[in-house]
């Protein structure tokens, strides 16, 4: 072609911001979410779906093969549940976890080292705190499907005890979206494939242990103050007093804890951006 | 005349105590084409992030269309086109895609995005390959493409990093076109570059930058009226022989320059030069004579030794 086409304008009346949060924030996240949709279109769907299917498989060896020899099992609130209904809740948890940190770490990892995708971005009217919640929703977004097939799962299974178990919806999403957050978060500081695999020498203890098989008083004291200040064991016990009905009021510290999870990592990953790329 | 749209004075930026950029000044006219010339590590690339309000500056004053970029950031970006160093194309998404989900980071309609994409698509000679893979493309279709991208928002400035590094002559020649054609246009351009060839067809106006600092400032053409003569002319006796030839042509041209594998004489009539060495007896093995060039004014004022 030779003709040389002159360009209509279309350039956006940008509007003026001002102040610390017009630096950081362009109110265009779903720009970024759209992009994550649009992007999912070329992966392996199978990658996608061995994420979901790693919670089932436990919940099918252990709950339903070991459950026939272990009988029921005392929730926290003392209430006796069948073993299937004490793990699937917490595997619930963990598959709204490993959906969100899968997104949120390794997926988050290549973008940022190798595709250089938020460099590109952040050229562009977007700000750090577009690319972090956008990236952030998309693993939340996959935390949350993943959860809900599971629970499609436990609902088949006869798993759900009490009727506050849809609640364990929302809940889910709380969850997912905390690890994502704080998945963003460390690995928007990680540099090398070494450091990365440290994120998965962390989450393997902390899904065996966590009260996902068995409930936290089997540790001696010192061991359960441990297991309490990690998130996964907040998440486990919020979904596992909504779907088996042993509701309490320290489920509402959880819902805090998550809260405030999510508030710290949306806070570092955009520090962390902004440093990163916008020095 | 209109106010700059760039002015930039005793701008700099240190990492630690590394200066990368050491107090520049200079100011881009709209609708000029303005190159940054120099070796690696010059400060180029650090200069242009801080132009394209991406780095924030240690010191000095930076105005960019008349805002400061510290402040108006985001405002700043959505007015700028970026074609940086190492293609950033998104590889997860196909050749138009591209295109689109960048527009929409400016906020541009959806209707907009898919308009502009496939004039730009038509403009960086891209059309037939909407639907390709990012990976599947050569790389001077990546850097079109890249170009095509930087253009979504209708940038009133476009900053080219090293636009043409790595590619082939023919990629090269392609890619000048298609910015010729911008500049034509009076889109104002602003791009860094370590060929001189590159610089003399694009640049209006360019400063030589080394060190962190500005060596020259002028129009190609002025560039090389100061630092260098209008002919070079380069002769060869073999590497043993080129040091002791070099004593016996002392005085002819004006300036004489002895490398290790031939003598570049500067004079304004490079023939006279030649049959002037030719009446001293002495025979070159080759000899030409050729125009001066950028290249000739950038390795005067930045050296020949190599610089990591």
């Amino acid at each position: 072609m030779t003709s040389s086409p002159t360009f209509a304008p279309t350039r956006p009346q940008s509007k003026p911001r001002s102040g610390t949060i017009g630096a950081l924030y362009a109110g265009n996240a779903r720009s970024v979410v759209a992009r994550g949709l649009l992007a999912t279109r070329s992966t392996n769907y199978w990658v996608v779906l061995s994420g979901f299917f790693e919670p089932v498989f436990y919940l099918l060896s252990m709950g339903l093969g070991l459950g026939t020899l272990v009988g029921t099992v005392g929730a926290s609130t003392g209430q006796q549940v069948p073993y299937a209904a004490f793990i699937a809740p917490a595997l619930l948890a963990v598959s709204a976890m490993n959906g969100a940190i899968y997104d949120s770490t390794w997926n988050v990892f290549f973008k940022m080292q190798y595709a250089k995708l938020y460099e590109g971005m952040l050229t562009t009217s977007l700000g750090p705190l577009d690319v972090a919640i956008g990236e952030i929703s998309l693993a939340l977004l996959r935390g949350g499907l993943y959860a809900g097939a599971f629970m499609i799962v436990m609902q088949v299974l006869g798993l759900n005890l009490a009727w506050t178990a849809i609640l364990a919806l929302p809940a889910v999403l709380l969850i997912a979206f905390g690890f994502a957050s704080l998945g963003m978060a460390v690995t928007s500081y990680m540099k090398s494939f070494q450091q990365m695999d440290w994120i998965a020498f962390v989450m393997l203890p902390m899904f065996l242990f966590s009260a996902t098989f068995y409930p936290l008083s089997v540790y001696p004291p010192v061991l359960q103050w441990i297991i309490q200040a990690l998130p996964l064991w907040h998440g486990v016990e919020l979904v596992r007093g909504l779907t088996t009905g042993a509701l309490s009021l320290a489920m509402l510290g959880h819902v805090v804890y998550y809260l405030v999870m999510i508030a710290v990592g949306m806070v570092f990953t955009t520090r962390r951006l902004r440093a990163l790329f916008l020095d | 005349m209109s106010s700059p749209v760039i002015a930039a004075r005793l701008l700099t930026k240190k990492y630690k105590e590394l200066a990368a950029v050491d107090g520049i000044s200079f100011e881009v006219e709209p609708g000029e084409s303005f190159g940054l010339l120099g070796p690696n590590g010059a400060g180029k690339s650090t200069t242009m992030r801080m132009v394209g309000a991406v780095s924030t500056r240690t010191s000095g004053d930076l105005d960019i269309l008349g805002l400061d970029p510290n402040e108006h950031g985001p405002e700043i970006r959505s007015q700028l086109g970026v074609v940086p160093q190492q293609d950033n194309l998104d590889q997860e998404l196909r050749v138009r895609d591209n295109l689109i989900v960048y527009g929409r980071y400016f906020g541009m309609s959806l209707a907009d995005c898919g308009r502009k994409a496939d004039e730009l698509l038509e403009f960086a000679q891209l059309s037939d390959r909407k639907k390709s893979k990012v990976d599947d493309l050569s790389g001077g279709m990546k850097r079109r493409l890249t170009i095509a991208r930087s253009l979504m928002n209708d940038p009133r400035i476009l900053l080219l990093d090293e636009p043409t590094t790595g590619l082939d002559p023919q990629a090269r020649h392609i890619l000048w076109d298609r910015l010729f054609r911008l500049k034509e246009q009076g889109t104002t351009l602003v791009l860094t570059t370590h060929y001189m060839d590159e610089a003399e067809q694009l640049c209006d106006r360019l400063v030589v930058v080394d060190k962190g600092a500005i060596m020259a400032e002028g129009s190609p053409a002025q560039l090389i009226r100061a630092y260098s003569t209008r002919e070079v002319a380069e002769v060869r006796f073999g590497s043993e022989r080129n040091a002791e030839v070099a004593l016996l042509i002392e005085g002819i041209g004006e300036r004489l320059e002895v490398l290790p594998d031939r003598i570049l004489i500067y004079s304004d009539d490079g023939d006279a030069v030649l049959a002037e060495i030719a009446r001293r007896g002495l025979h070159p093995i080759t000899s030409l004579v050729r125009r001066s060039s950028l290249e000739d004014v950038f390795l005067r004022l930045t050296g020949r030794s190599l610089i990591e």
